[in-house]
């Protein structure tokens, strides 16, 4: 489903991504972690081309992410993502916010998109919230609707930056449960969070990186049980401890 | 405060201060002498230039509106001969005057829109030669463009028995661009009903769409046939109506053009100075403004898979504009007042004509007492729309 071969990428003189390479098949939920300069969040939003890598390749769902507009546009459609900071469009009602891409470039009618939306909003709970704008909401409430948002394009992936670490603690759990709602119906997914609890809970794959490199890659269960590389088990230790 | 008498008894007695260091007479003592300084010095000024005049035998007032003006207006909107009164001498100003600022704030809006996003642009050369217009057209005075655009076009120009003619009957020269008008006739009206008839129904049609493409989802290439039902009606009128083509149509004298119509060079100097030097402005306001717009907007946008046109369109400009209003309205008030540089270069817009007015009649005073009221009017209206336009884009908060 999603293909990095040896992806490299630089900011300026400093590499950010070494010889990146990860594989993830359909249906399969993959958590990125690692601590904070470590490249998680560059090397997902080059799967949508939000970054573009200098060397390597790139597939997503068997399409080469090159410099061709419409073939970043098909991808972009097929692959939903959630930011850290919502960034929900402040001038739209929630209502808007979710038709937006459906309409515009799905060229859905505005009922069925209006439909669609409402069906996703009552699945991440907040169907009432619906006529509000962005600024009226809680963060949570944010978080989830950029979740619907990103699902009303019927995505076959969904990438998710750090969905939780803007949020205030009492927030984190209602954010989670919708994540784990989505993970449980079988979508392909790659998360960068911090929230171990959930990694244990849905991951299929835990992706360790550190300095621009993956470091280890492992199924949970031996993820946190037995990592084998020493900056796995410093880092672990550091955020587990908590 | 509470008064003396509700205070606490514990409070204790209050100390006696000296009038010359109690606070609220020192500021009473200062405010009166302000306003008794500002109001004699007015009327100083006022009991003197009363003076001057009438030592002059001058009369005060507005009386001379009224009397003719004999002189002549080379750009009138509105019928005008010198044999007419100073009054419509400055409504033609007033006219001539709101013609340049209505369309320099459209042409400028529109300049300025192009420059910003090319500065913006990832195109290296294109972004480069933004970059340079804008600074030069900021840092130089105003007055000297006109000046430039003026000598511009009158030196490109032949002399007017040299005139270009790119169509028959329209002549270019020094002079100006004259060109051929239809005389009027009766059936110019019905045309005009008809053209309105014809918007209508494109609006209608354009609803029609909308609706359908709510319904359906697919969007309808409209665009001709909208075309086509607000030009079709007032042709068949005109057919119909026998097709008058009666032309006034310029024609060579000695010297000069009579007939028809004229865009002036000082008109086309100041029109495209004031739209040049305000789109620089414009176009570094609109620049920032969509740069205030948080990346993570067009990144969300992307991601959803819009594209670049669209992410701009529908949610970079929207939020930007927000921004961009109260900067844009002092620019639009900047352009309206600029206007009046035409003195410069001879083009009758209200402060010109006002000029002429002034020097025949000596009320100065009262002339330019118009002059004021006339741009503060123009002025507070600009504000009052553009407030009006500020508040209904407003983002909502909790």
């Amino acid at each position: 489903m999603i293909e990095l071969r040896r992806v490299n990428k630089w900011f300026g003189g400093r590499q950010v991504l070494k010889d990146v390479s990860l594989t993830v098949a359909r249906g399969e939920r993959v958590v990125v972690c690692g601590p904070s300069g470590a490249g998680k969040s560059t090397m997902i939003r080059c799967i949508n081309r939000l970054e573009e890598h200098q060397q390597g390749e790139i597939f997503v769902d068997g399409i080469e992410l090159t410099g061709d507009v419409k073939q970043i546009e098909a991808i972009r459609r097929e692959v939903g993502m959630v930011f850290q900071h919502f960034n929900l469009f402040p001038h739209l009602t929630v209502l808007d916010n979710l038709t937006l891409a459906p309409i515009w470039v799905r060229r859905m009618p505005r009922r069925e998109a209006e439909d669609l939306a409402m069906l996703y909003l009552e699945r991440v709970r907040i169907p009432e919230q619906a006529g509000k704008y962005p600024s009226q909401l809680s963060g949570g409430e944010q978080q989830r609707v950029a979740i619907a948002r990103a699902l009303c394009m019927k995505p076959q992936i969904m990438l998710f930056d750090e969905p939780t670490s803007a949020l205030d603690p009492e927030m984190i759990k209602e954010v989670l449960d919708v994540m784990v709602e989505l993970a449980q119906s079988g979508m392909t997914m790659i998360c960068v969070t911090h929230e171990m609890g959930f990694a244990r809970e849905v991951a299929d794959l835990m992706v360790f990186m550190d300095q621009g490199e993956v470091i280890e890659t492992a199924p949970p269960d031996r993820f946190f049980t037995a990592p084998r590389n020493e900056r796995t088990r410093l880092f672990l230790g550091r955020i587990l401890r908590q | 405060m509470v008064p003396a008498d509700q205070r606490a008894p514990a409070s204790p007695p209050k100390r006696q201060v000296a009038p010359w260091n109690d606070e609220r007479v020192r500021s009473l003592a200062f405010q009166s002498l302000t306003l008794a300084l500002v109001v004699g010095l007015l009327a100083y000024l006022a009991l003197n230039a009363a003076d001057n005049l009438s030592r002059q035998g001058i009369a005060t007032g507005f009386g001379f509106l009224g009397r003719e003006a004999s002189f002549a207006i080379t750009t009138a909107l509105i019928p005008y001969s010198p044999a007419d009164t100073y009054a419509r001498a400055l409504l033609v100003g007033l006219l001539n005057t709101l013609l340049v600022a209505g369309l320099g704030l459209v042409l400028a809006t529109l300049l300025g829109l192009a420059l910003g996003l090319a500065r913006l642009s990832a195109n290296w050369l294109l972004g480069r030669l933004a970059l340079v217009y804008v600074e030069i057209m900021r840092n130089t005075p105003l007055v000297l463009q006109l000046f430039l655009w003026w000598d511009l076009l009158r030196l490109s120009t032949p002399p007017p028995r040299e005139a270009w003619k790119p169509l028959p009957g329209v002549y270019i020269s020094l002079r100006g661009v004259f060109f051929p008008v239809p005389v009027y006739d009766p059936l110019y009206l019905w045309m005009g009903a008809a053209l309105a008839l014809g918007v209508a129904a494109a609006a209608l049609l354009g609803v029609w769409g909308r609706r359908r493409q709510a319904r359906t989802g697919r969007a309808l290439r409209l665009g001709l046939p909208g075309l086509a039902l607000i030009l079709l009606p007032p042709a068949i009128v005109f057919f119909a109506g026998g097709a008058p083509h009666l032309l006034d149509v310029p024609h060579p004298t000695r010297f000069d053009f009579s007939g028809g119509r004229s865009i002036t060079p000082e008109f086309a100097a100041l029109l495209a100075g004031l739209v040049a030097y305000t789109a620089a402005f414009i176009g570094e306001i609109l620049r920032g403004s969509i740069l205030s717009v948080r990346s993570g907007q067009s990144e969300a946008a992307a991601a959803l898979g819009l594209t670049r046109g669209q992410a701009l369109r529908l949610i970079v400009l929207p939020q930007a504009i927000r921004v961009a209003i109260p900067p844009l309205t002092s620019e639009y008030l900047n352009l309206a007042k600029n206007s009046s540089l035409a003195v410069a270069i001879g083009f009758p817009e209200l402060f010109s004509v006002t000029n002429t007015v002034a020097n025949q009649t000596g009320q100065a005073i009262e002339a330019m007492a118009i002059v004021c009221a006339t741009y503060l009017a123009i002025s507070l209206s600009i504000s009052l729309l553009m407030n009006l336009y500020n508040r209904s884009m407003a983002p909502v908060e909790r």
